[in-house]
């Protein structure tokens, strides 16, 4: 049995801890929440430096080649700092894409660009306040040219090219969309900030207007891929979102131990004990399965698709529940905006939306379950 | 990452499979040693014949060090024989507490020559061993125990009552902590023995439990003589003697047995509600995608405890977790089972209610399981203290006397 991380990538995740506290500390977040930049450039280039970029990327097209334990190594201790860098969207989404779908032409031109850092990607699937699906679906390519409005678009104002689901059949089956390579500085598209819950992170309105649009993966396949990316961004997002339920259940704690009341610490009152021993169960449980959904991506497991969904539903509900009662703890200073319990709280909900919502990843599971089941 | 064993691990693995194909009892046989049966003179006596067998090849207790019959195995080791052992639905109720419990006690504190006269025949499960702690009036604070010890020449004098002794009917000694002084704070007043349960004076009672079961016993003292040889641990260092019994926690490997995550879906897919079978109903797939994701928690938990075990660490208290989980998840499956079957959910007879009746028996019996061996609230009190480090509770008896100490009702 060795369910663990190895020498090596912990000490991958020491040099990484040791990187993000010098250049990332929550002072460094708090002023792209309240200043005009809508993202840390300077961290990031610090972070293409580093080469964090390519890690999961086969060293023929430019990467480390090490793999996607390393990838899930560093989530964590980004997540644990709420930094506000495009990895996740350019990573895990843009970046598995290529790998997952990509020709060998395509992975040649953009996975070498993306590990230096040359580019930002992302991936545009929602169009608004509700569940995206084949039938709500309105963006459509028809003979290479891209119509649509997508948001919120993770990184939009900032990432270079997008990979965009579509509608490309009227049908509204299964089958109706597919993927495609979009350049953002390209013409027919037009964006535009857009206000989240979390504005330490950059989201975009992405407008297309007859925008040049490349096939990424056969046609028809849009769905399917876009699950397939979705599962291996679930699993990468737990660590980012295990990292800052960790970080939530700390500041809990190290509040609770030095405020008194009545005389006493409030971290001795079994009211707070018993919520944080819950925090650190859910933690526990979140990581568990982030875990074993780190073991499934890397391996190349079929049990990928229901260990990505377990992974998504424990680090969402740990993430979420450290992070609410993180403020509960800190009382009415963490309902205030100079205290940072807001900066995880923001962080949490926006992470248990981006890629789908908790009910979304549940159904998902039990369909999953209901389908190995059946076979 | 991976699941396989060192090559260590695998050799040992292969030793423990060898032997047990070779001399586990077949299923049916195992079924007839456990503590649930009707027939309890019966198992106990096969049980006994298999623990003797298991001791003939050293496999009886493998943490135990050499020199007392066991392996001294590392964790590892003896969580591969209990993953090893498990395949054969082999029972082990009978002797757990005194292997796990009461043997690390006689080897921490009793003479060298009580050690080679009871710890060989405890081993082999000639003599089977209880502990008694609880009382009706000190349950999570055992240390407000109210069962006296009185010298009296060579000897002690005990008179009081334990309760939830696990297999006092069936135990030939146990150990107890008894309160030689109330007049000094409550653990300082305490002193520990081991005891004959046939002494004169000692008098057994089951327990009945709401399932209708009886697992437990009270126990009666009365003017219950035991030499003060033995006493474990000086006069008035109960408290410490027991803290040390109690750090012999079992490794956390099984999880709270009955329906769980497995069972629910089954049923799920198997009953029909008005717009047809339950697994259609989106709050039904909510629900059981929870219990999946935190079934699976802890069963991946546990990977992490054995490779940590494996790389040589120690279990820790971590381990609570799977118990407050799989417990309140237990009764809330039970209950979420029945309320699938509308209507009819209350019927207990196994003939008529779907898979057995174990959602309704669980519900009878999962409260049980949130009390004994540490209930939810002092599991909590656990993971805040000894893992996250928050204070202990403020005690407002730590320096009273015992006999000044408000007692309420019970």
């Amino acid at each position: 049995m060795n369910f663990a991380f190895s020498d090596d990538q912990n000490m991958l995740r020491d040099q990484a801890a040791k990187f993000l506290a010098a250049r990332c500390p929550t002072s460094a977040v708090r002023k792209i929440l309240e200043g005009e930049a809508t993202w840390d450039k300077a961290l990031w280039d610090g972070i293409v430096e580093l080469g964090w970029t390519g890690v999961a990327i086969p060293e023929a097209y430019g990467g480390l080649g090490l793999g996607h334990l390393e990838l899930c190594v560093l989530a964590e201790e980004l997540g644990r700092v709420l930094a506000p860098v495009p990895f996740s969207s350019s990573v895990y989404l843009a970046t598995e894409a290529l790998l997952l779908a990509g020709s060998e032409a395509q992975k040649q031109a953009w996975l070498p660009k993306l590990a230096a850092g040359e580019v930002i990607g992302t991936l545009a699937v929602a169009e608004g306040a509700h569940q995206p699906t084949a039938r709500s679906l309105s963006a459509k390519v028809e003979n290479g040219r891209l119509d649509g409005v997508k948001l919120p678009v993770p990184d939009g104002l900032i990432a270079d090219f997008a990979v965009v689901v579509a509608r490309t059949s009227a049908d509204g089956g299964a089958r109706s969309a597919s993927l495609f390579i979009v350049d953002l500085n390209g013409p027919g598209v037009t964006r535009e900030a857009v206000k989240t819950i979390d504005p330490t992170r950059n989201h975009a309105t992405i407008t297309f207007k007859g925008a040049p649009a490349e096939a990424l993966g056969a046609t028809g396949e849009g769905w399917a891929l876009s699950e397939a990316i979705l599962d291996r961004a679930a699993v990468l997002l737990s660590f980012e979102q295990v990292g800052g339920a960790q970080t939530a259940l700390n500041m809990a704690r190290d509040y609770a131990m030095g405020r008194y009341a009545f005389g006493r610490p409030i971290a001795s009152f079994q009211a707070i004990k018993h919520k944080l021993a819950d925090m650190f169960v859910a933690l526990e449980l979140g990581r568990s399965n982030a875990y074993y959904g780190a073991w499934a991506l890397a391996s190349g497991s079929s049990e990928l698709p229901v260990a990505a969904a377990g992974a998504r539903i424990a680090a969402t509900e740990a993430f979420y529940l450290a992070a609410k009662e993180n403020i509960q703890t800190h009382g009415g200073n963490g309902y205030t905006w100079a205290y940072d319990c807001h900066l995880f709280y923001r962080r949490a909900k926006l992470l248990a939306l981006t890629i789908g919502s908790a009910p979304h990843w549940k159904e998902l599971l039990i369909s999953r379950l209901e389908a190995r089941n059946a076979a | 990452m991976d699941f396989e064993d060192t090559p260590e691990e695998a050799a040992f693995r292969a030793e423990a499979r060898a032997w047990l194909s070779a001399n586990a009892p077949t299923p049916e046989e195992a079924r007839k040693m456990g503590r649930e049966t009707t027939n309890e003179a019966e198992s106990l006596k096969r049980a006994k014949a298999w623990q003797a067998k298991k001791a003939d090849n050293n496999w009886a207790c493998l943490h135990w060090p050499k020199e007392f019959g066991g392996r001294g195995a590392t964790p590892i080791q003896r969580v591969i024989w209990e993953q090893e052992e498990s395949r054969f639905a082999v029972p082990r109720g009978f002797f757990e507490i005194g292997l796990g419990m009461c043997g690390p006690t006689m080897m921490n504190w009793s003479t060298e020559a009580q050690k080679q006269r009871y710890l060989p025949k405890m081993l082999r499960g000639e003599e089977i061993w209880c502990q008694l702690f609880s009382e009706p009036s000190a349950g999570s604070d055992v240390a407000g125990l109210r069962t006296r010890c009185e010298r009296d020449g060579d000897d002690w004098i005990i008179n009081g009552q334990k309760v939830w002794t696990s297999g006092a009917h069936y135990s030939d000694f146990g150990i107890i902590v008894t309160r030689s002084d109330p007049s000094v704070p409550k653990h300082k007043g305490l002193t520990f023995f081991f005891i004959d349960m046939k002494s004169p004076g000692v008098e057994v009672r089951p327990i009945k439990q709401i399932s209708g079961t009886s697992n437990f016993n009270e126990v009666y003292f009365t003017d219950v003589r035991v030499p003060d040889s033995q006493r474990l641990g000086k006069i008035g260092q109960g408290w410490e003697v027991s803290v040390s019994v109690l750090m012999n926690e079992r490794l956390a490997v099984g999880d709270a047995p009955g329906p769980g995550f497995d069972e629910a879906f089954d049923l799920a897919r198997e009953v029909e509600l008005e717009s047809g079978p339950a697994i259609r109903d989106s709050n039904v797939r909510q629900q059981l995608a929870d219990w999946y994701v935190q079934s699976r928690g802890l069963k991946y938990t546990k990977f992490r405890t054995i490779t940590a075990l494996s790389r040589g660490g120690v279990p820790g208290p971590e381990s609570s977790i799977t118990k407050l989980v799989s417990a309140t998840n237990l009764q809330n499956i039970a209950s979420f089972g029945m309320d699938m079957q509308d209507m009819g959910g209350s019927i207990l007879d196994a003939e008529v209610a779907p898979a057995n009746a174990i959602f309704q028996q669980a519900l009878l019996y999962s409260p049980g399981l949130r009390i004994a061996g540490g209930t939810d609230e002092i599991l909590r009190n656990i993971i805040a203290e000894r893992v996250l480090g928050l204070p202990g509770d403020i005690r407002v008896d730590k320096d009273v006397p015992y006999n000044k100490l408000p007692t309420g009702k019970a």
